[in-house]
């Protein structure tokens, strides 16, 4: 019974929180009141059997509650009040209005409920704490088994959040046009880093990896549906669709990564391509400018098109990262271009690119530079200097399973240097 | 996790289904689509072929078959966090078909 309330509650809550949200304009108590109709749902339906439409019986026991703190609240205002005086001015909402109100777009409420979550008053840490919590319904404890931190640190970063909104007043809404395109992309921003916590976690247990890119692609296809006329957001759910179509190949049978041009391609997963293709073809469909996420989905989606790596359509993928690197220039994509460069043009070409991305300080520490640059090396015939790159790489990573494959490229170029020597 | 829900055929079999019944059935896809759970569904022509491999011999017969009522006729491939809500949605689903019975199975495969 537990585990179907726990479904209920994960189908529903989002939708209740936000519905509450409205009527109380305050995150913090909503998600109170929608907590309380869990209790007593945990209460009453081992006892009266689950009612027929569950959804609809949290969402009323939860706007009753509501109902009895504001006329609560207005009391202790009256209270406070000098009787007699302002009385008349405001009146007590009838129930039937409350709920008319909370009747209203419930699409609407779902996406400013988001739009609340990833407010740039929070930092980034909060913004995903509140999205997973209220939007994904995972509890403080799943939060922080997922992020590797203790569930009080979860916590009090949720309590904190809810508190900050609360006193800097932050309207429940969605954003005006002058906001909007900021507020989406910190929204999108939430998603893609809850995605790539599970994609590419350093370290977590094995379940609440995949766990966290399902959550993040099941809101980036809510978000979708929120707001079919931003390309962005298609471009972004594209971009994960395709890249979760290949959770299960990148990683050996024990446990060691694959990567993208090593694995089995029957492997990945084919309806999570052609759902990824078609939601980069909405974006394109929407116009309206090409966008960071459009660019890296179209980017995944050269290598999902090809049959197999040596296929792989590189001279276009070198374009869109020069594109991608017009639209958000950073070294990382520029780190990017160059082993495509390197695909489509040869080693030297991308050497060239790498050698001046040596002095950048944001890839110091960045064991993908000295990997890359290793790789280039190797394939140039430089054995003596690849060796040190990819063992420079080694030591920067924090991967186990990376270090063995890096090390293990080391010694590779060690055997070239001993038969060519 | 992801879970196939099929459909069967039930007493239903032959009769072309409701309006009603399809507009209901259309908001229901509409929300399972909203709530993100929803990767593909869609019916299946119940005028199937039958495929039998015994002793490396391989018999195909076309149908119908007059087993309808076993018959898958529609189904949908969900993706969510565990066997208790595949069970919840699909009660919902229940809910507006009225009579009728069906199966839900855990998909094993290139999700997982």
């Amino acid at each position: 019974m537990h585990r179907t309330i726990d479904a209920i509650w994960r189908l529903e809550s989002a939708r209740i929180i936000a519905g509450l949200t409205r009527m109380m304009r305050d995150v913090g108590v909503a998600e109170e009141l929608a907590q309380d109709a869990l209790v007593a749902a945990l209460e009453q339906w081992p006892q009266d059997g689950v009612p027929d439409n569950p959804g609809a019986w949290l969402m009323a026991t939860a706007k009753h509650r509501a109902i009895d703190r504001i006329r609560r609240e207005k009391r202790f205002e009256q209270k406070q009040q000098e009787i007699g005086r302002d009385l008349e001015t405001r009146q007590d909402p009838t129930d039937a209005e409350l709920e008319a109100a909370l009747e209203e777009d419930l699409g609407d409420d779902l996406l400013r409920l988001m739009f609340i979550s990833c407010h740039p008053v929070l930092s980034t840490e909060a913004r995903v704490a509140l999205t997973l919590r209220l939007l994904g319904g995972l509890t403080t404890d799943e939060i922080a088994r997922a992020f590797l931190v203790p569930e009080a640190t979860v916590a009090q970063r949720i309590v904190r959040a809810k508190r900050t909104l609360a006193t800097k007043k932050v309207p429940f809404e969605v954003p005006p046009e002058a906001e909007r395109a900021a507020r989406l992309s910190s929204v999108l921003e939430v998603l893609y880093l809850v995605f790539n916590e599970g994609y590419s976690a350093t370290a977590g247990d094995d379940w609440t990896r995949p766990a966290l890119c399902q959550e993040a692609l099941r809101l980036g296809r809510v978000l979708a549906e929120l707001t079919p006329r931003e390309p962005e957001v298609h471009g972004l759910v594209a971009l994960m669709e395709i890249q979760a179509s290949r959770l299960r190949a990148r990683v050996g049978p024990s446990g060691e990564p694959i990567q993208l041009l090593d694995q089995d391609r029957a492997r990945w997963d084919h309806l999570l391509i052609r759902r990824g293709f078609a939601a980069l073809l909405r974006a394109e469909e929407v116009g309206g400018g090409i966008g960071p996420y459009m660019l890296q989905a179209a980017i995944a989606a050269c290598h999902a098109q090809a049959p197999t790596a040596e296929d792989t359509d590189w001279a276009r993928i070198a374009t869109l990262y020069e594109a991608l690197g017009t639209v958000t220039p950073s070294p990382v994509v520029e780190l990017n271009r160059a082993v495509a460069v390197a695909m489509a043009y040869g080693p030297e070409q991308g050497l060239r690119i790498v050698d001046r991305l040596a002095g950048e300080p944001a890839l110091k520490d960045y064991h993908l530079l000295p990997s890359v640059r290793g790789d280039l090396l190797a394939r140039l015939g430089r054995s003596a200097e690849a060796r040190a790159e990819f063992e420079r790489a080694a030591s920067l990573t924090r991967n186990d399973r990376e270090r063995t494959l890096l090390l293990d490229r080391a010694a590779a170029c060690d055997a070239t240097v001993t038969t060519a020597g | 996790m992801r879970f196939l829900m099929m459909t069967k055929d039930g007493q239903s079999a032959g009769g072309p289904p409701d309006e009603k019944l399809m507009v209901e059935m259309g908001k229901f896809i509409d929300e399972m689509t909203r709530a993100g759970v929803l990767l593909a569904t869609g019916g299946l022509n119940p005028a199937g072929t039958y495929i039998k491999s015994e002793g490396g011999k391989i018999t195909v017969t076309d149908g119908p078959f007059t087993e309808a009522k076993e018959a898958v006729v529609g189904f949908a491939l969900i993706e969510v966090r565990s066997k208790e809500e595949a069970i919840e949605l699909s009660k919902r689903f229940w809910q507006i078909v009225g009579d009728g019975e069906g199966e839900i199975r855990e998909v094993f495969g290139p999700g997982q």
